[in-house]
């Protein structure tokens, strides 16, 4: 049985070392030497015969010393008093050898330094066995084995667990190669996820980052995002549980975005970019498999969306004409952050003629006074998804961001007796107090713009949104944390 | 091939089964709350429900969420449950 706690080090002078180390080699004599007069332990790796010179070596054949006393690098020699390190050097130099062991004549005719070699305790092949041999005790989930007999993904389909695509098997060492992507412990609660209102860990979310596809450095964008989507703001429940076509969708800010290689440009709300699709499908697996949120249960939408699946995007803040997204949300351009609004699939507003922001924010307009129903105002909201080309007429105009919305808003402004109930035949509208009122489409704050897409092609993509508001859903931005 | 082990992706809060509670023999002189989750015109059928259920010799206690969109409030939730021997949730639309 390994040991899954910390090995106490014998007192005196400690050497950890392996066989296949040719720094190792060539300080046997060293080591042999030590032996003769001090109170001296050698834990070799891979060879139990080695050094040979050493009777009382000891193997650390399941690398626990190694492991737990975190040796990167072979030889490593410690001083420990009192059961506590004192002193580390690490290869072979021999001014540091002498100062840590208080002896000068040591390897006198070797070579003033050599580096040491690779530790077996991080040895990349090894690493995943290792973190299951001494990190599993971490994991508290529940553990399902799956049978010889049984294929691993239809076993995991039979059981509910996905959502209706192909999911990773979060073994032990996966979910614990997921946890290295964060500093949060496994235990830590991040959520309370509806509609169950489980309380969701660390570890949870890491489980079903696993089973969505995502790397280990994507784990505190999935963390941030479900904070952003798992509270009364944005409501996630109502989100879930309504019969209009919505999702979280998230969008990126802060370098993050390039650290992890997430897409902002060409063909960014479609398919193809590891980390924008497995981030939000690992958010939508943790509501429906720790919040119990499952279409035709809870989830009770008419139609749903594609964006069901995942929906998040970064934003192409480099080459856009306005400040980033998050900056609307009182955070400093920079700062990494995940943006959550309740909405709809795009759709795309095509003007390939405009050469004035004024031309394209009547474009703009005409179209955004469709979303939902020409004739329904001011309850719902808008992200609109601006491409380079288009971006590129605000910017050589010198339009800000503000002024753009603005006149957007003004555009969609119609006069109430337009949107009343029974106006042009059509029985969808306005109560008919608002008859003698200009309204427009959105509420202040209810029309974001980001920008991001490919380099050519001269289009905007228009996100609606769910019922804003109290009632429903309030946009949410979160900075994300290691 | 060999046994994989996963973890279990979910809450773990799931009994394998939940056994149905038995029926009442009669609801007369028992406490029925109608939760009315505010849909458009849910109260119309609860309205209903409400004169039925009276003819049957139920008292009807009514209580409503203050909106359709989000959980029932904890103490609204903890009301019926002290309250009421029975209770019915409507949902309209």
């Amino acid at each position: 049985m390994a040991a899954t706690t910390r090995p106490d080090l014998p007192n005196g002078i400690v050497a950890i070392v392996k066989h296949d180390c040719p720094t190792c080699v060539l300080v046997e004599p060293v080591l042999a030497a030590l032996a003769d007069d001090q109170q001296f332990t050698v834990y070799v790796q891979d060879d139990p015969a080695f050094p040979a010179s050493i009777p009382g070596r000891i193997h650390d054949e399941d690398l626990a010393v190694s492991w737990h006393h975190d040796i990167e690098t072979v030889p490593t020699l410690l001083r420990v008093e009192n059961g506590v390190e004192t002193a580390r050097t690490v290869g072979w130099h021999r001014a540091s050898w002498a100062k840590l062991t208080e002896r000068s004549d040591l390897g006198a005719d070797l070579p003033e330094m050599r580096p040491g070699c690779g530790s077996l305790s991080v040895d990349p092949d090894r690493h995943a066995e290792l973190l299951v041999r001494f990190g599993g005790s971490v994991l508290h989930s529940r553990r399902i084995e799956l049978a010889a007999l049984e294929d691993v993904s239809e076993a995991m389909f039979d059981r509910g667990w996905t959502d209706g695509l192909p999911v990773v098997p979060p073994t032990e060492a996966r979910v614990l190669q997921m946890l290295e992507g964060t500093t949060r412990a496994p235990d830590d609660v991040v959520a309370v996820v509806p509609p169950d209102l489980a309380e969701c860990t660390v570890e949870k979310v890491a489980v079903n980052a696993v089973m969505a596809g995502c790397r280990p450095e994507y784990l505190p964008v999935v963390l941030t995002a479900l904070e952003a989507v798992c509270n009364d703001t944005f409501n996630m429940h109502g989100v879930l549980a309504t019969t209009m076509p919505v999702g979280p969708v998230l969008v990126v800010n802060g370098p993050i975005r390039r650290r992890i290689g997430m897409n902002s440009g060409k063909n960014v709300l479609g398919q193809g970019n590891r980390a924008n699709l497995t981030i939000g499908r690992a958010v939508q697996l943790v509501v429906r498999n720790v919040g119990g949120g499952r279409p035709g249960d809870v989830d009770r939408s008419t139609h749903g969306n594609p964006g069901k699946l995942s929906f998040c995007f970064a934003e192409d803040e480099e080459a856009s004409p306005w400040e980033p997204l998050c900056t609307e949300f009182g955070f400093a351009a920079g700062t990494d952050t995940v943006t959550a609004f309740a909405g709809e699939g795009p759709k795309v507003i095509t003007d390939q003629l405009a050469r004035d922001p004024e031309e394209l924010c009547r474009s703009y307009a005409a179209a955004l006074a469709g979303m939902h129903h020409p004739k329904l105002v001011l309850g719902f909201e808008a992200f609109l998804v601006v491409g380079p080309d288009h971006a590129r007429l605000f910017a050589e105009a010198g339009w800000s961001k503000a002024q753009t919305v603005e006149r957007i808003v003004e555009l969609t402004t119609r006069p109430g007796r337009e949107l009343v109930r029974g106006a042009g035949g059509i029985a969808e509208g306005l109560p008919e107090s608002f008859a003698d009122a200009e309204i427009p489409k959105f509420r202040p704050g209810g029309l974001k713009l980001v920008h991001a897409g490919g380099g050519a092609g001269l289009f905007a993509m228009m996100i609606g949104g769910w019922v804003a508001g109290s009632m429903g859903s309030d946009q949410v931005c979160r900075q994300v944390t290691s | 091939m060999s046994v994989t082990t996963v973890l279990d992706p979910t809450n773990e809060a799931r009994p394998a089964e939940w056994s149905r509670r038995e029926r009442p023999a009669s609801i007369e002189g028992r406490v029925i709350g109608l939760l009315d989750i505010s849909k458009p015109r849910g109260n119309i059928f609860l309205d209903r429900l409400q004169t039925r259920l009276e003819e049957r010799g139920a008292t009807v206690e009514r209580y409503a969420k203050p909106t359709f969109t989000k959980p029932a409030p904890v103490d609204l939730r903890h009301e019926i449950s002290t309250k009421c021997d029975l209770v019915i949730e409507a949902l309209a639309d």
